[in-house]
């Protein structure tokens, strides 16, 4: 794991030594593909077959196409949302159950606005849609905000108070799903009972991606850029962020703006989760955010807080994702080979930048 | 219930929460370093995994252990690294290390998914020990060679912390680390060392698991058990006295949650394996905000001063912060 034995340049003074920090941050980039490789050759692999099946279980047809773009706009939501939190100097570890709760929130619109042994929805599906993604949102905020008065008034580590919403939110869901809204006959971990096909989010053709989820994933982002770089709703965001205590003393709201923070990482993951619920498994389901909070922290690490290279980053995260579903099926290995290699480059990503602090020529002056 | 029954299970309920006494312990010896490891989860995980594998491969049980002590060590190595040298953000680098390790053991585990391997020989009662009434039954008969392990780790713990020079250093530079050094310690050494052997024992926690408390190994074999021991470390005020009290407390929960199950038949069974992790959470919640002061305000002066010492912890001041030594 320690594969970054730093170059012994401790005994020159850092003006005048040391390379340039691009080079340590690329360099810890190759470091962490040739561990990728390695891993792969333990299990007994071709690194390169390996790769090939994923490029191709990612992007080799239109379905799969379409189902990168279907991980990707939630993806998008939870790292633009993230963003915010991340600026505050907030480790959002609860956008998991922000998502998860925002899926409890959309299904319960959904099985109030369509009950069981119904023939139609009470309003017109898109209207019925368009609620359960509204109140997902919301669910996600109350969520959200939870975990942020619990930091900001309560004096608990967010990181912790998120979490120990996610394992809440996680209980309420399975709860629900083998209790109150159980499907008729057996319940079981597949989840409630599947939605009217008329509730279900268009797609682009006979793919899984939906036009819909992508215009919100890729909004939000654009909302989030446009906020952080151009407003002084973003810049007082870094302010708290940098250093709280200045920030609060030189007159910025601290408690507002860290409120402000989970507010809109709570709204964009409970949007999230209504559209997993309305987009992709058409009911809840135990497990509901797959991971997908976790994923934006990555994503939103590895960009170093900075929206504007979400979407590519996401993008890949999304491909190598639904490659790696290819893998149990084509080399009879485990697809969480995916989650190796995402957390291998953001480890890399974030020794390197200490690499380039800490050895890099500094500019001069 | 017969009080043998009773017993019996609170016996089974420390035993348990023996994988999480070596977590909660290995952690809070990091973290009283002024070191936050968060790859707790991930550690436990993939050490679970290593454990299993290494004491297959071998046949032999210990070298589990030992395989699964070097890897946690490595693991919090990165962390040292990555936070105390290049003094990048803890949080982070534990947190991608979390998700990474979990990963790691589903990958490279497969294919010894639940299948049958080695595992501590079970039930070994102490010869004098155990025939005392009512402690003897609790502690010293029901268990295995780790429960009485974990007690040992627990008392030689709280002893090199509270009675030893050494463990006042270990103090000293997680609260004080420029005082520390102004007096000939070398903070980025020990913060190293301290951090590795917190490691070393979480990897032991999570061969713990897989060698003997939920034999065998699975995806996610230990889900949840390495966020609930970085709350435990925060419950029990980053005392290890205090932090093995809230492993056992975690261990009877989860028995009462097995007790509650057969009683409420009606309740979903998946509905109580989160309930433990969702009480713990919400006591550490209860303890360490500042809502327990308002309440204790209500009390008379002197009941209010010893409550509010049993009850309120505060972290290591230096606790995440990175210590410029130059």
């Amino acid at each position: 794991m320690e594969g970054t034995a730093a170059p012994q340049t401790m005994t020159t003074p850092a003006h005048i030594a040391g390379l340039p920090p691009a080079f340590y941050r690329i360099g810890a980039f190759v470091i962490s593909l040739i561990l990728v490789a390695f891993i792969i050759l333990i299990s007994g692999a071709s690194p390169t077959t390996v790769i090939g099946s994923m490029v191709s279980g990612a992007l080799g047809n239109a379905d799969q196409i379409g189902r990168v773009i279907a991980t990707l706009s939630p993806l998008l939501l939870c790292a633009a949302g993230l963003v915010y939190t991340f600026n505050a100097g907030l480790y959002n570890l609860g956008v998991e159950g922000q998502i998860t709760f925002g899926a409890i929130a959309a299904t319960w619109v959904l099985r109030l606005l369509y009950p069981e042994g119904a023939t139609a929805s009470l309003l017109p599906p898109p209207v019925a849609i368009a609620l359960a993604i509204l109140v997902g949102g919301i669910g996600g905020v109350l969520w959200g905000l939870l975990a942020g008065a619990l930091h900001v008034y309560g004096r608990i580590s967010e990181i912790f108070a998120g979490l120990g919403l996610n394992f809440a939110a996680t209980g309420i869901a399975i709860y629900l799903i083998f209790g109150p809204w159980k499907r008729p006959g057996v319940a079981s971990l597949s989840g409630t009972q599947p939605f009217d096909e008329s509730l279900w989010l268009g797609t682009f053709g006979r793919t899984e991606a939906t036009p819909v989820a992508l215009a919100l994933g890729l909004i939000a982002l654009i909302i989030t850029i446009v906020v952080m770089r151009n407003t002084y709703f973003g810049l007082r965001l870094r302010a708290v962020g940098r250093n709280l205590r200045a920030a609060y003393v030189l007159g910025v709201p601290a408690r507002r703006q860290l409120l402000s923070a989970f507010f809109i990482c709570g709204l964009f993951a409970g949007v999230a989760g209504a559209l997993q619920v309305v987009g992709v498994f058409h009911r809840l389901i135990p497990n509901i955010s797959s991971n997908l909070g976790f994923l934006g922290l990555l994503v939103v690490m590895l960009v170093n807080f900075d929206p504007l290279w979400i979407l590519p980053v996401a993008f890949f995260f999304s491909a190598l994702n639904i490659g790696s579903l290819q893998l149990p099926l084509s080399l009879g290995l485990e697809s969480s080979l995916s989650g190796v290699i995402q957390g291998l480059l953001v480890l890399f990503a974030l020794l390197g930048r200490g690499l380039a602090q800490k050895y890099g020529r500094k500019p001069e002056g | 219930m017969e009080s043998g029954q009773l017993l019996i299970i609170l016996a089974t309920a420390i035993a348990s929460a023996t994988p999480l006494v070596f977590a909660c312990i290995g952690e809070t010896i990091t973290e009283r370093a002024g070191v936050i490891n968060l790859s707790a989860e991930g550690t436990i995980m993939l050490c679970a995994m290593v454990g299993f594998v290494a004491a297959k491969t071998a046949d032999n049980v210990w070298l589990g252990f030992l395989a699964a002590a070097i890897v946690g060590a490595l693991i919090a190595l990165v962390v040292a690294y990555g936070a105390i040298t290049l003094k990048q953000s803890q949080i982070a680098i534990g947190f991608v290390l979390a998700l990474l390790c979990s990963d790691l053991s589903a990958y490279l585990g497969n294919p010894y998914v639940r299948i049958p391997g080695p595992t501590v020989p079970p039930r070994f009662p102490i010869p004098v020990l155990q025939d005392i009434p009512f402690i003897g039954p609790l502690f010293f008969r029901e268990g295995d060679v780790l429960v009485y392990a974990g007690y040992a780790l627990i008392a030689a713990t709280w002893f090199y912390f509270y009675r030893t020079r050494g463990g006042l250093t270990l103090r000293a530079i997680g609260e004080q680390p420029a005082a520390a050094f102004a007096r000939g310690h070398n903070v980025i050494a020990l913060r190293y060392a301290y951090t590795v052997i917190g490691g070393a024992l979480m990897g032991i926690a999570g061969a713990a698991f897989s060698l003997d408390f939920k034999a065998g190994w699975s995806y996610r074999h230990t889900a949840g058990y390495g966020w609930i021991a970085l709350a435990i470390v925060i419950f029990g005020g980053w005392n290890p006295l205090r932090a093995a009290l809230g492993a056992y407390l975690f261990g009877m929960l989860q028995s009462l949650a097995n007790v509650a199950q057969s009683a409420i038949p009606d309740m979903p069974t998946q509905v109580f394996t989160v309930a433990p992790f969702v009480l713990m959470i919400l006591v550490l919640v209860l303890t360490s905000s500042d809502w327990l002061d308002r309440l204790l305000s209500y009390l008379p002066v002197n009941a209010r001063r010893s409550l509010s010492r049993t009850l309120h912890t505060a972290p290591p001041a230096a606790l995440g912060r990175p210590f410029e030594q130059d």
